[in-house]
């Protein structure tokens, strides 16, 4: 089809796409510029493009005022951290239900299903409370908790999604030369699945890191990760575009690229299956 | 097929899931019924009392109420329409055969990775600020007077960035549908002489359909609960211009301590989106059956 097009329209085309890709990157790119100019070229007007004193002072100034390295560390551990417990728990539910699934496997997955649907304003009361009276508001170990079970229900679904590909046979092969339960996940299973297990983690790290209605609300500083750190930017004193700029791209740049490797996993995840 | 020993041990490895999202879900939405029945703030924890149906009545008739839920609609209505009418057309775009298609799908698909606290801050500063934001300069340069968006124009404001957010995904989703649409089903209608309005109406449409439906049950269940972008540019203001649910939630229950009436808000919103959720679970349902 694309033979029978002249090459006119088809420079058109792109050129047209192109206009509204940019369009729509912008603002990260915008942001990414600004933050190497200095405080004063960040709201000039007419604004700088590209020619102005690059500087990479805001990344330095980011660090010592507000200590970016302690709030990154904090997105680190709980987006891995939080989904690598999610993943101890999923990957052997996912499993009995792809390979062994019962009369109900299919309401319990969509039960699982339906606690991603509830709002998180409609338990922030109680979660609220439960975790000040454990000791748990401003915790790791807290957060970790919350942005693992919010996930659970996508981990669950994905790979299940991915099991579900794995033929058959080659299970019935195993258990014909009797390999235990344990054996047949160990040594058949988990070769066969690291693929699809990699590209959830990968889903549930970004959603995690990028989670912001628990982390506003449970962390105010020790455990704060970067979504908190980024609102800290939101009453500020003085001139703050650039170092925001500098922040903003330090908060993002890691979960940008992981996302570029994972958008085809990332319909697959976010639609449950439901769109592949 | 499963033998009486795989299947014990299936459900063995199931509970640890099941036991986690029901301690998660069932039991604080049991709290929060059961907070939503008292009268109990948190300045006055000494005088709880029960009070029945009282938060509901007071919650429900409540002015902000009633603009929170309007704003909650307009805001999930508008970005709705916007990234699923914008994603048609971007997908549509994308699906061409057009020179460097890979690098298009990684700029077009970038927004939905970033953080909400940094696209709304940064569209409020560096984009929408009426001084030297990029904006204000554009709408400088055709001599107009730029608009001052946050202050004069807040619940639009929010739409566009939460609209920016969504566009990507709309789009990613839509694209992936349009791309399985058969090569020979393409060629038959150019065959046939389909003009692209009736190839778009009778072919495209009724073949993404689906997708379609799904991004946006997945959209309303997200975007009703929009919070951080609310969070950090507006705090819900001017007055109540821009507090949705959501936020009106947040702002009874850790702003002015009032758990009874947070609690009555929270089932309040479960319900809205709860009547969303049924038909999303449909549609996932009826595809596990293949």
């Amino acid at each position: 089809m694309a033979m029978k097009q002249s090459i006119g329209k088809r420079v058109g085309v792109t050129i047209l796409a192109w206009t509204v890709a940019f369009l729509i990157f912008f603002p990260i790119l915008w942001t990414f510029i600004t933050s190497f100019k200095s405080e004063l070229d960040a709201i000039a007007m007419p604004p700088k493009f590209l020619f102005f004193n690059w500087t990479l002072e805001n990344y330095a100034e980011v660090q010592s005022r507000s200590n970016y390295l302690k709030y990154a560390f904090n997105s680190i551990v709980l987006s891995v951290g939080a989904n690598i417990l999610g993943l101890l728990v999923a990957v052997p539910a996912a499993w009995a239900m792809a390979f062994a699934p019962g009369k109900r496997t299919k309401d319990l997955l969509m039960w699982m299903l339906s606690t991603k649907m509830m709002p998180a304003v409609g338990v922030l009361v109680p979660i609220y409370l439960l975790f000040r009276d454990l000791g748990l508001l401003d915790s790791l170990w807290g957060i970790g908790f919350v942005l693992m079970l919010l996930n659970l229900p996508i981990l669950i679904w994905m790979l299940y999604t991915y099991f579900k590909e794995i033929p058959i046979d080659i299970l019935e092969a195993a258990r014909m030369d009797g390999a235990s339960l344990f054996n047949e996940i160990v040594y058949v299973l988990t070769p066969m699945a690291v693929p699809g297990i990699a590209s959830t983690m990968l889903l549930a790290i970004i959603l995690s890191w990028n989670e912001a209605f628990w982390t506003l609300n449970l962390a105010t500083s020790n455990a704060a990760p970067l979504t908190a750190f980024i609102a800290s930017y939101s009453a500020p004193e003085g001139f703050f575009w650039a170092k925001l700029s500098a922040a903003s791209t330090l908060a993002i740049a890691p979960i940008l690229i992981l996302g570029w490797f994972s958008q085809k996993q990332l319909v697959r995840g976010l639609t449950f299956g439901a769109v592949k | 097929m499963a033998t009486q020993q795989t299947s014990a041990a299936a459900r063995v490895l199931v509970a640890p899931s099941v036991v986690l999202l029901f301690l998660w879900m069932i039991v604080p939405l049991a709290m929060t019924l059961y907070f939503s029945s008292l009268r109990y703030s948190l300045l006055d924890a000494e005088n709880i009392g029960f009070v029945g149906l009282q938060n509901y009545t007071a919650f429900l008739s409540d002015p902000d109420f009633t603009s929170a839920l309007l704003n909650t609609l307009i805001l999930v209505g508008s970005v709705l329409a916007i990234s699923v009418g914008g994603g048609i057309l971007v997908a549509l775009l994308m699906d061409q055969p057009v020179f460097g298609q890979n690098a298009l799908r990684l700029m077009v698909i970038a927004p939905f990775f970033v953080m909400p606290t940094v696209s709304a801050l940064v569209w409020k500063n560096l984009l929408m600020n009426p001084d030297s934001g990029l904006f204000a300069w554009i709408a400088r340069s055709f001599g107009l007077e730029p608009v001052v968006w946050f202050t004069n124009y807040p619940m639009l404001s929010v739409i566009i960035v939460v609209s920016w957010e969504w566009l990507p995904f709309a789009s990613l989703i839509l694209l992936t549908a349009l791309q399985s649409l058969d090569e020979e089903q393409k060629e038959a209608a150019q065959l046939d002489g389909a003009g692209p309005f009736s190839y778009f109406f009778y072919i495209v449409l009724p073949h993404i359909a689906r997708a379609i439906t799904v991004v946006i049950l997945i959209e309303t269940i997200f975007l009703l609960s929009v919070f951080a972008e609310i969070y950090v540019t507006t705090g819900g203001g001017p007055g109540v211009a821009t507090t949705n649910i959501p936020f009106l939630v947040y702002k009874e229950a850790l702003l002015n301590f009032d758990v009874g009436s947070a609690s009555a808000g929270g089932i309040v919103a479960v319900v809205l989106a709860n009547i969303v959720a049924i038909f999303l679970m449909r549609i996932v349902g009826r595809n596990l059956e293949g």
